[in-house]
């Protein structure tokens, strides 16, 4: 059962385009997506390290603006020298994304992890709010608040194939369904590598894990990079696929919502962020008919201090239990204390 | 040179108010152990109080102050009683998720109840500025000034001298042996956290009539409040006055020299440079309170 569960809910995924035709479903579908897969992302430090960090948006953000600009072009002058950048593919700019994201991820957590706890928050924070200050100001490049509109969609294929431009919502959907796949078994393999071991043991006891020889700041800073890359992948996704952004997109807002999301669905599972994902990603759609944004939010943040209270280890880990319980009830196999808790 | 004089004394306005953020957040930090993520709300509800007492129900100025101050205290102290009572001994990180719930719940609670259109306050003093030799300061600002010195120096007092600040002091250090001296820690960490929020709330109920009251003024006030308390060091009463000292001079230094559009960024700036040098804030002796 658990082991056909991930192909059973892919196909039913891959199934929607053929049955859901209402275009704003599907986009709502789109967008959870990617929100989902920086969720994923954020569970690595979350989750995994155990390292609260606020900042994830940052990432995602800048993903998304180096990708808009690469594929826009662009030209500024530093220090006197005018840089011009004529525009490239998308697909070029969803590479360049990721990768200087991941680039930021190894600097800022070579920097943040020298502290723990409180500070640790706090550096994130700033750094997030460092980023969107120069998105905002810097004008020349990022166009400041008039945001940076026309971001050409991204095209796929080999010049004797042919081109297949994504513009509408179903083919949006497979690219976004794909990577959540290739990066689900991505960090599926990072967690079951000696890597992920050394990460998990950082978050259960530092000292303990240091004693071993685990060397604390290359796992934390090697869960950073990956993490960093692929929220700025998702970024670079979101950039071309909503073909606008401007510098809201570093909201402190947009990093709760993922927050929000890892922890409602278990933090430190596989299966969490995609749950909380889907559950964050289309509760708007149903609570929209009834209430305004700002209830809304008034009752997401009602639903994370509820779910710290009543569900600490969120939604996956509980349903894990509950059906280990049953299955161990019918086969009389006693469960390793623990196991299936953290998958 | 003139100029830096009134850079200097804009600074020096300015820094009051952030010092008195800056020590209802250390406060918190110091004897609770609780990244306050409310702390801006906070600030925010100071300044809509303002705005009720003052506009909707028309009372004295400097009434409403007090009263918008002790309806901060009073937010404060439920918020401890409702979300924080029951986590007592729970690792940083769960009280910060209840915090930042808590910080989005009163924030959008703040959009609803007043819309999202700025308010203003009309303040009873004189337009036309004081004139000190080169420099010149608008009245309400020289009030807030001594407003906030007056708070600081009284808190100050209270945990220095009194017997409840000794008891906060006593629980800080080690709040098992407190307990068992028999002072009531539940207590204590409620006082604390209305204290505190009375504080942040004292902050917004001044700078309301100099601004205006928006549901986001919170925000930034937070994010300037957690680099004022790095750059002193997390439960460091002293040096949060002087990291809201010298945030203020930093801001305006780099507003006018540098660029006015990253004012707000110095204070980032900031955190990540002192914590690369010295993490454990500028005037670390060690952590504690007092």
């Amino acid at each position: 059962m658990n082991r056909f569960l991930p192909l059973i809910v892919l196909a039913f995924f891959v199934s929607v385009p053929l049955w859901l035709t209402d275009q704003y479903y599907l986009h709502t579908l789109v967008v959870c997506g990617i929100f989902m897969l920086a969720a994923m992302s954020l569970n690595l430090l979350l989750g995994y390290t155990g390292q609260l960090s606020l900042g994830h948006v940052a990432f995602f953000g800048i993903g998304a603006y180096v990708s808009a600009l690469t594929s826009l072009g662009f030209s500024v002058s530093i220090f006197g020298y005018q840089i011009t950048h004529d525009p490239w593919p998308p697909v070029v700019g969803v590479v360049l994304g990721g990768a200087v994201a991941g680039l930021c991820g190894y600097l800022i957590g070579k920097l943040a992890f020298r502290v723990r706890g409180a500070y640790f928050v706090i550096v994130t924070v700033s750094f997030a709010e460092v980023i969107r200050l120069i998105s905002l100001n810097w004008i020349e490049l990022t166009n400041g608040p008039l945001a940076l509109p026309g971001i050409p969609p991204l095209t796929l294929g080999f010049e004797p194939i042919g081109y297949l431009t994504l513009w509408d919502k179903a083919a949006n959907f497979y690219v976004v369904l794909t990577f959540i796949v290739v990066t689900y078994i991505i960090i599926k393999r990072l967690i079951d590598s000696p890597y992920g071991r050394a990460m998990i043991a950082l978050r259960e006891n530092e000292t303990l894990a240091t004693s071993v020889g685990i060397s604390v700041t290359r796992y934390l800073v090697l869960a950073a990079v990956f993490a960093g890359t692929i929220a700025g992948v998702s970024g670079t996704l979101y950039a071309h696929y909503i073909q606008i952004i401007d510098p809201a997109i570093f909201m402190f807002l947009n990093t709760v919502t993922m927050v929000i999301m890892v922890i409602t669905g278990g933090k430190g599972t596989l299966a969490g962020p995609v749950v909380g994902g889907l559950i964050f990603g289309i509760a708007p759609v149903i609570l929209r008919k009834y209430v305004g944004p700002e209830v809304q939010w008034i009752l997401y943040g009602s639903l994370m201090i509820l779910i710290v209270f009543v569900l600490p280890e969120g939604i996956v880990p509980a349903i894990e239990r509950w059906f280990g319980r049953a299955s161990a009830k019918n086969s009389e196999l006693a469960l390793e204390p623990g196991k299936g808790a953290r998958s | 040179m003139d100029q830096l004089l009134q850079h200097l004394a804009n600074a020096v306005i300015v820094g009051g108010t952030y010092a008195l953020l800056g020590i209802g957040l250390t406060l918190i930090f110091g004897i609770m152990r609780i990244v306050n993520f409310t702390h801006g709300e906070l600030y925010a509800f100071g300044g809509y109080m303002m705005y009720f007492f003052a506009v909707v129900l028309g009372m004295n100025f400097y009434m409403s102050i007090a009263f918008a101050i002790c309806a901060g205290m009073l937010l404060g102290a439920a918020i401890e009683f409702l979300l924080l009572r029951s986590k007592r001994g729970a690792d940083i990180d769960t009280t910060m998720l209840i915090m930042i719930g808590a910080w989005i719940v009163l924030q959008n609670t703040e959009h609803l109840a007043w819309g999202s259109i700025a308010k203003s306050i009309d303040s009873p003093f004189a337009i036309e500025p004081v004139t000190m030799g080169p420099i010149s300061l608008s009245r309400i600002r020289i009030f807030v000034l001594i407003v906030a010195v007056a708070l600081i120096v009284a808190t100050y007092v209270l945990i220095n001298r009194t017997k409840l600040g000794k008891a906060m002091r006593a629980t800080f250090q080690d709040s098992s042996t407190a307990a068992l001296m028999g002072i009531n820690t539940s207590a204590i960490y409620t006082i604390t956290f209305g204290l505190g929020s009375a504080l942040a709330a004292a902050a917004g109920a001044l700078l309301g009539p100099v601004f205006v009251v928006t549901p986001t003024m919170g925000d930034l006030a937070s994010l300037k409040a957690f680099a004022i308390v790095i750059l002193g060091g997390l439960g460091n009463i002293t040096g949060a006055v002087f990291g809201g000292f010298i945030l203020a001079f930093v801001e305006e230094m780099g507003a006018s020299y540098i660029s006015s559009g990253y004012r707000d960024a110095m204070g980032f700036l900031i955190i990540i440079v002192v914590l690369l040098f010295r993490p454990t804030g500028l005037f670390a002796r060690s952590e504690r309170v007092g």
